[in-house]
């Protein structure tokens, strides 16, 4: 964790309730995707945690010409009011909190499954996973994207760029699979033996290619907690893959220190800003 | 930060240090129990040696888990919170976090206690009294008695003596008793406390307050119920520690609201030996490294050369 002063170099919206801000400066605790970062805003006591979406660390050997990427939901007066604020603004974050996700146990065929406001840490994992499948220990990254509507969807442009397979779920219909990411995610599974294997990627340009099934290997998600729990259940549990889920406390401090954020699981308390916000579908303890 | 030093007129450096119980401390600056955990997560941050000494969490007979969560609302210039006295308990304490902190730390240090009966109470001050690393035991009495109806121990001055003459029997170290606020007579229940053995007082504990979400219309808190801190609660602080300060002779660790030098002074001469910092730790991490840094000047300012000629000015 360092505490350090950020430039603001763009805020902009994304969709009429969804704004991404790029911010320089030293971001070299940012070590892993899934963790967060945390803003002091003008007028808020506390600080506002929000995912890293992307990071750059620059050339500078210090760390001090970095970038971070954040996308935010406006939900209340914090993230409103963080969309008044300008480029060129410096702001006070807490960087590098939280685990992060363990990209080491994808396999060869990833899944991402990010729902709504919990999309955003998924596309920096997206990115170091598509390294991997240039080094070749990563065949394929699949990305399943869940929103509400076509009019709140955003970054599936940019999931595809990196080159990973999206497919999109939205509740109303109006794009991709008409409801939830676990909709996309049976659309997604075939019923050859068993439900984890994923429908065929033959070759788009090839007619007379052979389909090829893959096993989805591993899978993180990011998202609201009934989409958690939903996965959890038919991904872990039904379909027997192993994964890392991202989960959202309110926080006093983000780094440890007060115990605000603590949570039950298999191997004991948790604090889900130091020891989370990523955990293990094996440790998971759902409550009520 | 950059380093401060300063030289006064007279070409001496402020004199930050303060006698609390018996025990000389190298400046009045003492992270408050629940927002420091033990240390160590600060300890990655700076040097934690700088500070005058630091109170660890809240430690009960058993571990405890704690409330339910969401256990944080945010409100104007501060925070509720539930967390509900979430420690290892304190076997455990004594057996694997004090001795990571001695890895950090090599002053005295305040050890925080809490309980739901007197036997409770008793028992954790013994055991950690005994540690060679605690200076100083504060005993929280915000706690609910479980056999008294669940009635804070700290809102009835018959039911605080009586944990306070308990304690006593069990140690000789000096006994700071941390009361809370939500009482009509904060000044009868200290009398009450040093009348039964207490070396010193501490105050404020937290307000009790609520928030509620508008979307669900339902409090933000699970507890329902959490205790308000922060810059907030400071004038409300300070004005409890200036009527303890009238009614009793034992020093004061003055706390609520404090997140700077100036906060400092001011709640010294309105009575308190030292102060406690609590919820700034949560906001600005390097908060009381800062605070201590600038106490130099912040006195000079203020014509101050020791900050024991400040204790109790305003009377
Ligand atoms: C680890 C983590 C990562 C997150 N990543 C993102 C992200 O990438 N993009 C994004 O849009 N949002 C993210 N959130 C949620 C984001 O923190 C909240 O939406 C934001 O704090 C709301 O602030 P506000 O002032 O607008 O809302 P208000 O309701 O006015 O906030 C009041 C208080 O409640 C807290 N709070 C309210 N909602 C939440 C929530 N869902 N989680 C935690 N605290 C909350 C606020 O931090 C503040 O302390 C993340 C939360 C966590 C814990
Ligand atoms: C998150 C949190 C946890 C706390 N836990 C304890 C505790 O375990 N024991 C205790 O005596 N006081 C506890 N307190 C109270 C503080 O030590 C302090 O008395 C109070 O917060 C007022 O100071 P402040 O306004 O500087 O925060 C806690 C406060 C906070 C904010
Ligand atoms: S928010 Fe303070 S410990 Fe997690």
């Amino acid at each position: 964790m360092k505490q350090v002063i950020l430039t603001i170099t763009e805020n902009t919206a994304l969709t009429p309730t969804t704004w991404r801000m790029k911010l320089a400066g030293d971001v070299s605790a940012v070590t892993a995707p899934g963790q967060f970062i945390d803003l002091r805003l003008d007028g808020h006591f506390l600080r506002r945690p929000i995912s890293v979406n992307d990071v750059e660390y620059g050339t500078d050997p210090d760390g001090g010409d970095g970038t971070v990427t954040i996308i935010y939901k406006v939900l209340g007066h914090g993230t409103e009011e963080m969309t008044h604020y300008l480029p060129g603004r410096e702001l006070d974050v807490l960087t590098g909190l939280g685990n992060g996700y363990d990209l080491s146990d994808a396999g060869e065929h990833p899944l991402l499954i990010g729902g709504g406001v919990g999309i955003p840490p998924l596309y920096l994992a997206a990115r170091q996973l598509m390294q991997r499948v240039r080094d070749g220990s990563v065949k394929d990254v699949t990305v399943i994207l869940g929103f509400n509507s076509e009019d709140e969807m955003y970054y599936v442009d940019e999931f595809e760029e990196l080159g990973c397979r999206v497919a999109v779920a939205t509740a109303d219909g109006s794009c991709g699979v008409k409801g939830f990411v676990t909709d996309a995610f049976r659309a997604l599974v075939t019923e050859c033996g068993s439900l984890c294997i994923a429908e065929a990627f033959g070759d788009e340009n090839d007619p007379d290619s052979e389909p090829e099934y893959v096993r989805y290997t591993h899978f993180f998600t990011c998202g609201p907690e009934p989409m958690l729990r939903a996965l959890y259940k038919e991904v872990y549990e039904e379909a027997g893959i192993s994964g890392q889920m991202s989960f959202e406390e309110r926080m006093g401090c983000g780094f440890g220190a007060c115990m605000g954020c603590s949570c039950r699981t298999v191997t004991g308390y948790k604090r889900i800003c130091k020891d989370g916000p990523v955990l293990r579908t094996e440790e998971i303890l759902w409550q009520k | 930060m950059a380093e401060v030093r300063t030289i006064s007129m007279d070409n001496t450096i402020p004199d930050t240090r303060v006698e609390l119980c018996g025990i000389t401390m190298d400046n009045p600056v003492i992270p408050a129990s629940g927002t420091f955990g033990y240390g160590y997560e600060f300890a990655e941050l700076y040097d934690i040696n700088c500070l005058g000494t630091f109170s660890f969490k809240g430690t009960t007979g058993e571990p405890r888990f704690g409330n339910e969560t969401p256990r944080i609302a945010e409100c104007p210039s501060g925070m509720l919170n539930a967390v509900g006295l979430q420690n290892p308990g304190v076997d455990k304490v004594i057996s694997e976090e004090l001795p990571r902190l001695a890895a950090v730390f090599s002053k005295p240090v305040m050890a925080n206690v809490s309980g739901f009966s007197v036997e409770e109470y008793v028992r954790v001050t013994e055991k950690l009294a005994a540690q060679d690393m605690v200076g100083w035991l504060e005993i929280n009495i915000s706690c609910p008695n479980v056999h008294g109806g669940g009635m804070s121990f700290g809102t009835d001055p018959c039911m605080a003596g009586e944990v306070v003459s308990a304690v006593r029997k069990v140690t000789d170290k000096p006994l700071i008793i941390k009361l809370s606020p939500n009482v009509t007579n904060i000044a009868e229940i200290a009398r009450s406390c040093e009348a039964a053995g207490a070396d010193g007082i501490s105050l404020i504990n937290t307000l009790m307050g609520m928030r509620l979400n508008l979307r669900t219309r339902k409090p933000i808190i699970a507890n329902v119920t959490g205790g308000y801190s922060g810059p907030a609660v400071f004038p409300v602080a300070l004005r409890m520690v200036y009527q303890v300060y009238d009614a009793v002779k034992i020093p004061i660790v003055g706390m609520g609201g404090i997140s700077s030098a100036e906060d400092v002074l001011e709640m010294m001469m309105a009575g308190a030996t030292a102060v406690e910092v609590g919820a700034a730790n949560l906001v600005d991490p390097y908060v009381c490294r800062t605070i201590i840094e600038e106490l130099p000047v912040t006195m000079e300012r203020y014509g101050i050369r020791s900050l024991r000629e400040i204790i109790g000015a305003a009377h």
